[in-house]
């Protein structure tokens, strides 16, 4: 019987093996050093908040690998030796493929600052993480400040969560907005305020210098590069972005740039072997898409393809319409299609913002045929559905504003905008 | 894969976050004002009655409050879960256990042993808890207290005072809102003071909460309320009569329309407790597979028996006196028989593929229903079904299912089981909306699309242990029995995915096996199969 192997049991590897699973009968084995079983990596952050205990963040019961005959294995891959297709284990041991995915996701990004390596210095990626993280911050009485480095949706979550143990926290942004490299201003400005009303010290513009040591190799403080302010703190969040956890193959003849190379099959230049995921590379980019996708839903939609290949019927992976969602700290946000943080050639933006500060919408469309291309929402729910749709028809963005209420997805009773955003709509077309 | 490799797996459980000063203030008062409900227990005997009274249920009202002001009107608006995992009362610490035996006794004391809290036997006055409530009792009916009135009272309060906190912990939710304030205006009126007046108008009817319908109340059929309702002339007879609607007609539309939430979520007052003062716990329900297989057969068997105990004893009073009914024991057991084939030959004829397996198990349940049917026509006399008196299989009914099961397990296991424990595994009535709305409803939780991401909040904060996201991460629409509509999973889910709708039964149950945003090739291969 074939043998399937694959690394990493997150999103990625756990959907390739149910759909195996579900097209053959194929020996399935799941490697992983971090985790016994899989759990959803986004909901690490409402264990430490207390919302859920970590075994509620596991979609599967644990009797579900065995009834499904997926063998799970746990153990840290040293390397792979693709002559012999062995992977062999720091623990010692080896284990046999006949095809081999890589899934092994990301790591968090460290870009050589003095003291990265300290203790009270994590990311927040790994079950590890979430662990270091309950030990050097469990309360604010031995976590007086958190310093979290870098404005993207996980520095945003950890400040979050900190903020739920009542843990003062100061947020170093890079960029003068936050995540505004993603975001339209008006939309990045809004997270700002909201950011600052949940009383975080928001600091924009503002670059890591060094992180300060004490006595014991522990987090004393860090300095700031701009101003050269020293903020005392236990603890100190490196969530500048992530990158392909990629480091067991640099030895191996697979090729890799920054994370694995791959063709649009998802397969790197070995034969047999497959990388998805957060740590899959693209030799090409998919229409508007980057060429490494580190989302949850990417990962899923590789795994949903690969297993289709893995199980002789070789396809593609051609994802449909971009869409994504997070929330910032109180303000849910989807998006739909494109809407890039400046309108591109051809490109405009129409911007509406409810004077409560928790909710706006921006649309992009083509300023020449006025196709609408993409909606950023916050603090409306959208029907992804209805805009799959839409995008599909290729609907002008007059359409779009008209039947935005048959996108709603609000619960039921809540105030609805869609006739205020038209009206905006309309006034801002007749000014133009 | 990480580099710190930590093979010590296990989470410390950190300290709640500790109470503001208000908060202990507020909890100071609470508890002054049941300290006054512990010393009436205890014989206390308080010189002026309503003044005590007044003082015990305002305190208990104020310090919650003031309470749930500080929690939540202190922060943004928004999800207000932190450390529910953390905190003894709802994770099942020292705290909820000691809760738990706490309500526990009280419910046994309260169905068993009312003397203890001071009922008066024959005519004799009442004493302690119970004769605290005499001056309330006295103003709305003119009578002294019951056992019933002041659990009915207590139950009331707690009500309105933890409904009053759930609306500021959902703030910035509407559909929250507006089921809180219905589930409180349906105890405080229907439940509470319209029984009373109803009293005061005519003493000869019997207790009726209008909006409890059979099965729930199983007693609704027995003689002495059908005699009573008979004796009474039309308000008699229209009770009558709309008790049998309410259950045939009533309630299987508003089902079809809107769900069984109308009901459980809006309206009912078990349903009422378990959304106020039991939300707290609702992360507390099993979301086991084991659970939902317990469930159904449980649940299940109730109905059986409740429509077999029901039917057994109007069975035996049908056959007392034949000139006063003019439905004979015959011809009731005929129709019971007949109306439970129809039911059962239209569900397998159109919605034989919704039901699936379960198809077998809903037939084993009819035929059971109908050999005893059969039995009890063949072993039946005047006072006896199955060789037993049906006055014994009555009281059996409202002990072990009545009692012990809704009050004792139901309520009293909050902190350990969860609040919905008995609407989840015992309610016959939760049964038979459940069937409606699984197989005839326009109502369930739409996911969006592909957006899911697992993170299972919305599961965890299910208090019928519906594994929701187990439907949530296939993109397939929540159609389930047991849900009871209280749209906390998509509340607290963080991207927007669960809706609760009422839509066409068109496509209503859509499982898919590639979610929608991958490619649409693969999409059509895949789930058209």
């Amino acid at each position: 019987m074939e043998h399937i192997v694959i690394i990493g049991n997150g999103i990625s590897g756990v959907t390739t093996a149910r759909h195996i699973r579900k097209l053959s009968d194929k020996k399935i084995t799941i490697v992983s050093a971090e985790a016994d079983y899989f759990f959803s990596r986004t909901a690490l952050m409402y264990v430490y908040m207390g919302h859920m205990k970590f075994e509620h963040t596991q979609p599967y019961e644990n009797w579900f690998w065995e009834k499904n005959r997926i063998d799970l294995k746990k153990g840290f891959v040293k390397s792979i030796d693709t002559e012999t297709k062995k992977l062999l284990f720091a623990e010692g041991d080896s284990l046999k493929y006949d095809k081999l995915v890589i899934a092994t996701g990301s790591k968090p990004n460290k870009f050589g600052w003095p003291g990265q390596d300290l203790d009270g210095v994590m990311g927040m990626y790994h079950k590890q993480d979430l662990e270091n993280l309950e030990r050097y911050a469990p309360n604010n009485k031995i976590c007086k400040r958190a310093v979290i480095v870098g404005g993207g949706l996980i520095g945003i979550e950890l400040a979050e969560m900190l903020n739920s143990r009542n843990i003062p926290v100061t947020f170093l942004v890079r960029e003068n907005s936050f995540w505004n490299g993603v975001l339209p201003e008006g939309e990045s400005e809004m997270i700002n305020r909201h950011i600052k009303n949940h009383h975080i010290d928001l600091r924009l513009g503002n670059n890591l210098k060094e992180i300060v040591s004490d006595e014991n190799g522990k987090v004393k403080s860090i300095i700031i590069q701009e101003t050269g302010e020293e903020i005392p703190c236990n603890v100190v969040g490196l969530t500048a972005g992530v990158s392909p956890n990629i480091d067991f193959i640099k030895d191996s003849n697979i090729e890799i740039g920054r994370g694995v190379k791959v063709n649009q099959f998802l397969e790197t230049n070995i034969p047999d072997i497959y990388a998805i995921g957060d740590c899959a590379e693209q030799h090409e980019s998919i229409g508007q898409r980057r060429p490494i996708e580190a989302v949850w839903y990417t990962g899923r939609m590789m795994g949903e393809t690969l297993a289709q290949t893995i199980c002789g019927n070789r396809i593609e992976y051609k994802p449909g319409h971009w869409f994504n969602s997070a929330k910032f700290l109180d303000i849910e946000y989807q998006t739909y299609g494109w809407v890039f943080s400046k309108p591109r050639e051809h490109e405009a933006h129409f911007h509406w913002k409810h004077e409560d500060n928790t909710k706006c919408i921006t649309v992009c469309y083509n300023t020449i045929d006025n196709t609408f291309l993409g909606i950023n929402t916050f603090g409306i729910r959208m029907r992804h559905d209805i805009f799959d749709k839409w995008l599909t028809e290729k609907r002008d963005v007059d359409y779009i504003m008209e039947h935005l209420t048959e996108a709603n997805f609000d619960p039921e009773f809540y105030k609805t905008f869609e006739t205020e955003i038209l009206l905006a709509y309309k006034k801002t077309l007749q000014t133009v | 894969m990480s580099n710190k490799i930590n093979h010590s797996m296990s989470l410390a459980k950190p300290d709640a976050q500790d109470i503001s000063k208000k908060q202990k203030i507020a909890l100071a008062i609470g508890i002054i004002g049941l300290f006054i409900l512990v010393l009436a227990l205890f014989n206390t005997n308080f010189p002026n009655k309503s003044v005590f009274l007044t003082l015990a249920l305002g305190l208990i009202s104020v310090g919650t409050i003031v309470y749930s002001r500080d929690a939540y009107l202190t922060k943004l608006e928004g999800i207000k879960n932190d450390g529910v995992w953390f905190k003894s009362i709802s994770s099942r610490g020292t705290w909820g256990w000691i809760i738990g035996v706490i309500l526990t006794a009280f419910y046994i004391v309260l169905y068993f042993f009312p003397t203890l809290l001071g009922q008066g036997v024959d005519g004799a006055p009442n004493t302690g808890l119970i004769s605290l409530f005499d001056p309330l009792s006295k103003l709305l009916s003119g009578r002294p207290a019951s056992q019933w009135f002041v659990y009915g009272t207590l139950y009331t309060v707690a009500i309105i005072i933890f409904g009053y906190k759930f609306i500021l912990k959902y703030r910035h939710n509407k559909y929250q809102q507006l089921r809180t304030v219905s589930v409180m205006f349906f105890q405080l009126g229907f439940a509470f003071l319209i029984p009373e007046f109803m009293y005061v108008m005519n003493s000869d009817l019997p207790y009726y909460d209008l909006k409890n319908m059979w099965p729930l109340n199983y007693y609704n059929f027995d003689q002495y309320r059908i005699d009573s309702f008979i004796n009474n002339g039309t308000i008699g007879m229209a009770l009558l009569v709309f008790g049998v609607l309410s259950i045939f007609v009533v309630s299987p539309y508003l089902t079809y329309k809107y769900g069984k939430r109308w009901y459980c979520s809006w309206v009912c007052g078990c349903g009422g407790l378990a959304e106020t003062a039991g939300d707290s716990f609702r992360q507390l329900s099993s979301k086991k597979m084991s659970a939902w297989k317990l469930e159904r057969w449980l649940i299940h068997t109730v109905l059986v028996f409740s429509v077999v105990m029901t039917t057994g004893v109007i069975y035996t009073y049908l056959g007392y006196d034949p000139s006063k009914y003019w439905l004979t024991k015959g011809l009731f057991l005929i129709l019971v028989a007949i109306f439970l084939t129809v039911v059962f030959v239209l569900v397998m004829i159109f919605k034989r593929n919704e039901l699936g397996k379960d198809a077998r198990y809903g037939a084993i349940g009819f035929f059971i229903a109908i050999l005893l049917l059969i039995t009890m026509h063949f072993t039946g006399t005047i006072d006896e079904v199955f060789l037993i008196k049906s006055g014994t299989l009555r009281s059996a009914y409202g002990l072990y299912i009545g009692s012990i099961f809704s009050g004792v397990i139901g309520t009293g296991f909050y902190p350990i089981l969860g609040n919905r424990a008995w609407c989840r595994f015992g309610c016959p009535m939760a049964s038979i909306l459940g069937f409606q709305q699984r197989l005839f409803s326009k109502f369930r939780i739409t996911t969006n699309g592909g957006q899911c991401i697992s993170c299972g909040n919305c599961s965890n904060s299910c208090e019928m242990g519906i594994d929701v996201r187990a439907y949530a991460q296939k993109g397939e629409n929540i159609v389930r029995s047991s849900c009871v509509g209280c749209g906390v999973c998509s509340a607290v889910c963080p991207r927007g995915v669960l809706k609760l709708e009422n839509d066409s039964m068109e496509g209503r149950i859509n499982p898919t096996e590639i979610l929608l945003g991958n490619d649409v090739d693969l999409m059509d291969l895949v789930n058209k199969k």
